[in-house]
């Protein structure tokens, strides 16, 4: 296992490197130029050039390249070309909302969706299932914003029992920190909550037509046992598999959410510095994100192996 | 000012701006507490003087202090300055600085700042760059006072120095001032109304700033950016909220107290909430601009840009961008109406398509594609463009809507190559009032061509008499020369502008003493 997770993490340098040269050639090849936009509407020509000097934005692409590459293997992100605060700084700031969205997120669609899944498989056909699967269509097609704006109505506005925007740390306390997140949280979840139920519901029809499967009933065990300590065990893996990508697409896809929510999470951070061309911050935002992505795989991996012990890599 | 409840629009004086929902009325505000401000775009530059950004400026105001300021009928009153002296042919000028300045970091303010503020400033901004060509000599005399030789002539001096909009010759300490002017300054140090929180800044969700006990607001009246700044509130807290939608249900719902630019179509819905009100800051607003490229065909001939100009119906415009004539007017002056103090109507044209047709025709327009820079995620920028495209039809013209973000908008403007190798022909903007009002500030109508704004217009009848405007100090003569550049703007037609509108905040009932003026300042305000 150990071995396994050496090689992996041993893996991931090279894949970072070539994210970390693909989205640097990739900015700096689309139109539109910080110089310009700091420069201001009244600058003149040389103004430009010569902020454009001041950031370094006037050297040869590979040097900018190479100049780029030698700090991060340092450790060092670069600097935002607009606040002139630390790239690490300000990822630091917006990781803690990120990470809570989507951890309470993931947390919300498991232990909702899973049940939802098993009972819906165990009662294939009847109202339930039904019931189950309308969710799951409805989580599919609902769009996040509309589905975001919809609850800020009824529980902000309406009942005002919930705050519209915003986000407080824990360091705040829990019940202000849960109370600004609930919103955005069952936002985020519902599609995943839909996606996770369908998945196990699928995976445990096929384990429940399984000779041990009946067997189990047959001699008399509780339903319970045999769904959760026979059939869900066994129909875990795929479902684990979309726990793991989930998770991934829960950090791209908390963009809308945060901007929804004026939640200021990593999501809105990269979109703020794309739409205003900050080379360092997009480039840093983009980097950490692939690692972590890099990282849920191999936690994904290493969840096979210790849910089906015959599978070796 | 109405009282708190009032939500009243005043059609403007001449004919249309919807005016104000005017400040709460201030009886005897509350002291302390902290407001709550959604702003219009997000704070991520911090100097002032490096950048141009309104955001900028705005935060500026928070912070830093000025010498002289410009008030809410357009007027330049003293701020930092206590007395001031000219020489009777304006050559040389002296400012002697009021009594308690200080610095946030305890420092006083001295006439060596002063000096080093205005250079840096004077290195950036349009109008400080002639300020500073007409000065022979600037230097302190003793710590407290300053004078200014002038080499030239300069009609503007305590107009450049009061400057209201970007770049405001805000004041900062020397060791601050003395920074490379294309360089950010490390610190924000200033000795205005309000201190910088940098601990709590995070770019893209908030601002925090807290009282500076230290300041000594002036005595007269706050009007504008002059008179007394006075902090009413322990702090204030600038809250980003990108999403419209989601600033409209904050400010219902009391969660913010202040939401600085309502988007017009999410107006209705807060008028008939009882507990905000809607307040125009800056009533004279905006004027949007057409800008036709004058380096290439068409619109590097003349008749092509008069057909422009027949081509635009302001009300068209409008009608499309804004929607709601409560928030606009069409506005034959060059240099805006409604009280402003080049406000003129002469040779303004109307309307017309034929003559439009006739004038592109017979400026040799081949039938070539013209680009229309659209910037798709602005609304003052990509609705123009799609009224031009649609126009520009029905004249004749093959229009050719290039959609993109504001960003690359930004660069692409830039280009003074052809179409046809990332060149452009027209595009949309639009400028506050403040930065439109007179010929010493307006961008648009210079004639420097390589080193003019966007879209590099020649004429030296134009640029001469820009200069002449800088250094005439008889007002009469000033307006003689707006009139001349106006007449000027309506023939060789440097651009085409397409309407007057504002862009009105929401607040709270709670809030009071809220300043009306074209840049957005946060004192004398109570929550």
């Amino acid at each position: 296992m150990l071995q396994l997770v050496a090689r992996r993490v041993l893996a991931t340098i090279p894949v970072m490197g070539v994210v970390a040269l693909t989205v640097f050639a990739l900015l700096h090849l689309t139109p539109g130029d910080p110089a310009v936009i700091i420069a201001g509407d009244y600058a003149t020509t040389q103004d430009i050039e010569r902020i454009r000097a001041r950031l370094g934005l006037d050297r040869p692409l590979l040097t900018q390249a190479g100049i780029w590459l030698a700090s991060v293997v340092r450790g060092d992100l670069g600097t935002s070309i607009y606040s002139g605060l630390p790239v690490t700084k300000l990822i630091g700031q917006r990781v803690g909302p990120t990470a809570a969205l989507t951890v309470l997120a993931m947390t919300l669609s498991v232990l909702l969706a899973v049940p939802l899944g098993v009972l819906a498989a165990w009662r294939q056909g009847s109202w339930l299932d039904r019931v189950v699967m309308l969710f799951s269509v409805s989580g599919f097609s609902m769009p996040v914003f509309w589905l975001g704006f919809l609850l800020v109505w009824v529980f902000a506005i309406q009942w005002g029992i919930l705050p519209v925007q915003g986000y407080q740390p824990l360091a705040d306390g829990p019940w202000n920190f849960l109370r600004h997140l609930v919103l955005p949280a069952v936002t985020l979840s519902l599609v995943y909550m839909a996606l996770i139920a369908r998945m196990t519901r699928a995976s445990m029809l096929g384990v429940l037509r399984e000779d041990y499967i009946r067997t189990a009933f047959a001699k008399g065990l509780a339903p319970r046992r045999v769904l959760l300590g026979h059939a869900l065990k066994a129909a875990s893996l795929p479902v684990v598999t979309i726990i793991g990508v989930g998770f991934a697409l829960l950090i791209g896809g908390a963009v809308v959410t945060e901007s929804v929510f004026a939640v200021p999470g990593l999501g809105r951070l990269t979109v703020d510095a794309i739409v205003r061309r900050d080379y360092p911050v997009i480039q840093g935002v983009v980097l950490v994100v692939s690692g972590v992505y890099v990282l849920l795989n191999l936690v994904i991996d290493v969840a096979y192996v210790i849910l089906d012990p015959r599978i070796r890599y | 000012m109405a009282p708190t409840t009032r939500r009243t629009f005043l059609a403007g004086a001449a004919a249309g701006v919807t005016a104000l929902a005017a400040g709460p009325h201030v009886h005897a505000q509350k002291k302390g507490g902290t407001l709550r401000f959604v702003p219009h775009a997000d704070l991520k530059v911090l100097d002032p003087i490096w950048t141009t950004g309104y955001i900028t400026r705005n935060h500026g105001y928070m912070i830093f202090d000025t010498l002289f300021a410009t008030d809410a009928s357009l007027k330049v009153q003293p701020q930092m300055v206590d007395k001031w002296t000219a020489s009777a042919n304006k050559m040389r000028w002296t400012f002697t600085l009021r009594d308690s300045l200080k610095f946030h970091d305890g420092q006083p303010v001295t006439a060596e700042d002063c000096v080093a503020s205005i250079k840096r400033w004077g290195a950036r901004d349009a109008l400080g760059r002639l300020l500073m060509g007409a000065i022979g000599k600037i230097a302190p005399v003793d710590k407290k006072t300053f004078a200014i030789d002038l080499e030239q002539p300069f009609g503007l001096v305590l107009e450049a120095l009061g400057k209201p909009s970007s770049n405001v010759p805000f004041i900062m300490p020397a060791r601050l001032a003395n920074t490379d002017p294309n360089e950010q300054v490390k610190e924000m140090v200033g000795s205005g109304p309000y201190k910088f929180a940098a601990g709590e800044w995070q770019p893209g969700n908030k601002v925090v700033y807290t009282a500076n006990a230290d300041y000594v607001p002036r005595s007269d009246k706050p009007s504008g950016a002059a008179g007394a700044k006075r902090v009413l509130v322990d702090r204030v807290e600038w809250r980003y909220i990108p999403d419209a939608a989601t600033a409209s249900a904050a400010l219902e719902a009391g969660e913010v107290d202040y939401w600085e630019n309502i988007p017009l179509d999410f107006a209705p819905r807060l008028e008939k909430n009882p507990n905000v009100v809607i307040f125009v800051t800056d009533i004279r607003g905006s004027q949007g601009w057409l800008r036709p490229n004058h380096l290439q065909p068409p619109f590097n001939n003349k008749k092509a840009r008069q057909a422009l100009l027949y081509m635009v119906d302001q009300k068209t415009y409008l009608d499309a961008v804004i929607g709601n004539s409560k928030y606009y007017r069409t506005c034959p002056a060059v240099f805006m109406c409604g009280g402003t103090p080049f406000e003129s109507s002469v040779a303004a044209p109307k309307q017309d398509l034929e003559k439009a047709r006739q004038l592109l025709k017979e400026s040799g327009y081949g039938g070539q594609p013209i680009v229309v820079l659209d910037p798709t995620d602005s609304p003052y920028a990509h609705a123009p463009a799609l009224v031009t495209a649609e126009l520009l039809k029905k004249i004749g013209a093959n229009a050719d809507i290039a959609a993109m973000d504001w960003s690359t908008m930004l660069a692409r403007r830039a280009n003074k190559g052809p179409v046809n190798q990332g060149g452009w022909n027209i595009f949309h903007t639009w400028s506050t009032s403040l930065d439109v009002i007179t010929p010493a500030v307006h961008a648009a109508i210079g004639g420097a061509g390589d080193k003019a704004w966007f879209g590099w217009p020649t004429n030296e009848t134009a640029e001469k008499l820009r200069t002449d405007f800088v250094k005439q100090t008889d007002p009469a003569k000033q307006k003689q020369i707006a009139e001349q550049l106006q007449q000027i703007a309506y023939d060789e037609v440097p651009y085409v502008h397409w309407g007057q509108f504002v862009i009105p905040s929401g607040i709270r009932k709670n809030v009071q003493g809220a300043v009306q003026f074209g840049a957005t300042v946060l004192w004398n305000i109570s929550v």
